[in-house]
């Protein structure tokens, strides 16, 4: 019999190590097999302990070590005792569609077998039964815009790299994810890192590229590890490599480690770190999909969005498309963090709301105070209010209410929050991170410090709440790269929302 | 603590070049391959000294400028060795909103080192990340590469503990 305790970082920053080695010690001589499966995203459970029963996984957690002699005592291993009952079952679960995670947290994903036994490689052979052009036809009717935060159509983007002409092409993946509350691309790849690899191969594919490229953040040294462990795997399976799947097709894949930059993220910085230089932004055009790395036309897509491809191909563009509202098509993986009672993954499609995420699925805050603001989009998104928990999840609304989903990240603030030592820290970051080509960026964040610090002081407050504004359309549309460009977001709509707490006390809302 | 002596500042080992030479060499087939260099350098010998800049920079046939900018641009490279632990505490907005601050500020109370510095006795070094990808668990702190969630100032404390 089968018992499932998570490798998934998350879950070993709070113990499932320990917890997977005490349920080994105290299974000895049994048949019981302890699978280090993926996360299933229900994060505060974790630890949390499955077993394998003829109705299918029961769940434990949060489980420490201390509890395993006494859960197995209670029956664990028949399924019986303190359970959580079916994890399919858990109205976490039941609330979800689970299409780009439909096997994280259910696999193991050191395993080529059980990518196999799960649907795996269906939707690369469905693509190599096709021509190039239908593939990158199939995900344009898909819907699938990028994951990484600007909402590209995904396969616009790959139609251009197909119609460029070149000696060489690349595939890059962007794994750097380094937007605080974000944590779906390190997830999939140390839950289902095969699907990575299969989907990165469906656009070597359609776009006629040999070579592929991950750029994995440091900061996710489980993730390398993970994602190596699966690209040899792959090798020796004849997923990677020459004649693919006896297709004829060769591609290849590398990992490469960041090295602590956020602006790296950035694709042309991105390309720029693979090339072994500074991460420094290059001016657009031209773009990628033409001249990118190595000058040579490249596919430059998120983890989710090249992870997405797979269940697209298996199933149909349309069956995907019928998923999500207006031009948010599909599901998308949104990640509850922050001061949060239930942080972690929710697949599902576009159009939830806000407050949907935040209240039903994410419990309110952990403090059991109330919820005061939430940061929607990484470091350069927008701050909200409560008021505004009525937005429905969608690129397209996001934007009409000043705001941006990006990766999908949403962090919780309790009421103690204070916005304008956000405000300050959102600059802070900026200045920090910035890659110094332009200056808007490089100066305008460091002048924007400073501002804030005056208005937090009350010195001519009213002035300098003026000149903050004047800085904030400055970096709008000067800078070169949206690191400067939406930095004003998150400054902007702390200052809309929360005037309070930058000693504007007619402030309208979000008190 | 009090009665160890503070180590001279580090001198590059003899034979160091020859093993930056070594590093190089092996991965200079890469494509791009510069910073996978600068990070095998710093997993075997610790930290890039300037003296391996120039090696590195005759190996990959490149202007010594160049090698040193990219060294500089990038947190990960460290210039000088770190303490026996390095601790790095998340500063990003999720772990800010569970209390990342007070972490930092505990440990600087707790130890005298703030962030990019190095206890006086070379034991810990303490710097700050803006995320480890650990945001439904917060605060996160990553000591000597291990993650760990919900660190409260006891359980730093103990983790130190245990590292020291
Ligand atoms: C400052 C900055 C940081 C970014 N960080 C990331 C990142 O970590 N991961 C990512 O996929 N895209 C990131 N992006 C977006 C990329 O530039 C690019 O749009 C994306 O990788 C394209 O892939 P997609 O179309 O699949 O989303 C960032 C953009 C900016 C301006
Ligand atoms: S906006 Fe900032 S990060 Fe972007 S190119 Fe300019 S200086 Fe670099
Ligand atoms: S913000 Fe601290 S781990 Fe993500």
């Amino acid at each position: 019999m089968r018992v499932f305790v998570p490798r998934d970082a998350a879950a070993r920053s709070v113990g499932a190590d320990e917890v997977a080695e005490r349920i080994v010690t105290a299974t000895a001589g049994r048949d019981v097999e302890v699978v280090r499966n993926g996360s299933r995203g229900m994060l505060w459970l974790e630890p949390l302990v499955e077993v394998e029963t003829t109705d299918g996984r029961v769940g434990y957690g949060p489980v420490v070590p201390e509890d395993v002699d006494g859960l197995i005592a209670g029956g664990m291993l028949d399924g019986l005792g303190a359970s959580l009952g079916l994890v399919e079952e858990l109205p976490w679960m039941r609330r979800q569609q689970r299409l780009t995670f439909a096997r994280v947290g259910v696999i193991d994903p050191r395993s080529g077998d059980d990518h196999t036994e799960h649907q795996g490689n269906k939707g690369l052979r469905a693509a190599l039964a096709m021509s190039p052009a239908d593939v990158v036809e199939a995900v344009v009717a898909s819907g699938l815009r990028g994951r990484g935060g600007a909402g590209f159509p995904t396969g616009i983007k790959w139609r251009t790299v197909l119609g460029a002409e070149s000696d060489q092409k690349f595939v890059c993946c962007n794994a750097d994810e380094g937007d605080s509350g974000t944590f779906a691309d390190r997830m999939l790849i140390e839950g289902d890192p095969f699907t990575l690899i299969e989907g990165m191969t469906i656009a070597a594919y359609a776009v006629g590229a040999t070579e592929g490229y991950v750029y994995l953040r440091s900061e996710y040294p489980d993730a390398v590890e993970a994602l190596d462990a699966a690209i040899r795997t792959a090798r020796e399976s004849g997923w990677l490599g020459p004649d693919i799947l006896g297709s004829g097709l060769d591609f290849d894949l590398h990992v490469r480690v960041g090295a602590g930059a956020y602006i790296c993220g950035e694709e042309t910085s991105m390309l720029e770190s693979l090339e072994g230089k500074r991460g420094m932004v290059r001016a657009k055009p031209p773009i990628p999909a033409l001249e990118g790395l190595f000058g040579r036309p490249t596919v430059v897509n998120n983890v989710l969005s090249l992870a997405t491809i797979p269940t697209i191909l298996a199933n149909g563009a349309a069956a995907y498309a019928a998923y999500g509202t207006g031009r948010s098509l599909g599901t998308n993986v949104f990640q509850l963090g922050g001061n949060i009672a239930r942080g972690g993954i929710v697949e599902t499609a576009f159009g939830i709301t806000l407050g949907e995420l935040v209240n039903e699925l994410g419990g309110g805050t952990a403090t059991r105070r109330p919820v005061r603001a939430v940061q929607v989009g990484g470091p350069l998104g927008a701050y909200l209010p409560v008021e505004q928990f009525g937005l429905p999840m969608d690129y397209e609304a996001f934007a009409a209410a000043g705001a941006m989903v990006g990766h999908g990240g949403i962090v919780v603030f309790d009421e103690t929050v204070d916005m304008a030592a956000m405000a300050r820290f959102a600059f802070a970051f900026c200045a920090e991170e910035s890659c110094g080509k332009c200056t808007p960026c490089r100066v305008g964040a460091v002048r924007g410090v400073e501002t804030i610090d005056r208005i937090r002081r009350g010195e001519d407050r009213r002035q300098n709440l003026v000149l903050l504004d004047d800085l904030c359309d400055l970096m709008t549309d000067g800078s070169l790269c949206a690191m400067g460009g939406l930095t004003p977001l998150p400054v902007r709509s702390a200052v809309r929302h929360f005037g309070k707490d930058f000693g504007l006390y007619d402030a309208p809302q979000g008190t | 603590m009090t009665t160890e002596v503070i180590p001279p500042a580090s001198v590059p080992a003899p034979g160091r070049a020859v093993r930056v030479r070594g590093i190089a060499a092996g991965l200079r087939g890469l494509r791009g391959a510069l910073i996978p260099i600068l990070h095998a350098v710093q997993e075997e010998l610790g930290y890039v000294d300037q003296t391996d800049i120039a090696v590195i920079a005759d190996v990959l046939n490149l202007a010594v400028a160049e090698v040193h900018g990219v060294v500089t641009f990038y947190r990960d490279f460290r210039r000088e060795p770190a303490g026996r632990t390095t601790v790095r505490i998340c500063q990003a907005e999720a772990c800010r909103s569970v209390g990342a601050e007070e972490l930092a500020a505990h440990v600087k109370r707790r130890t005298g080192a703030g962030f990019g510095e190095t206890t006086y006795d070379r034991r810990l070094t303490v710097d700050e990340v803006f995320c480890l990808g650990n945001c439904a668990l917060g605060p996160a702190v990553q000591v000597s590469g291990k993650l760990h969630g919900r660190v409260t100032p006891a359980r730093l404390d103990a983790l130190l503990g245990e590292a020291r």
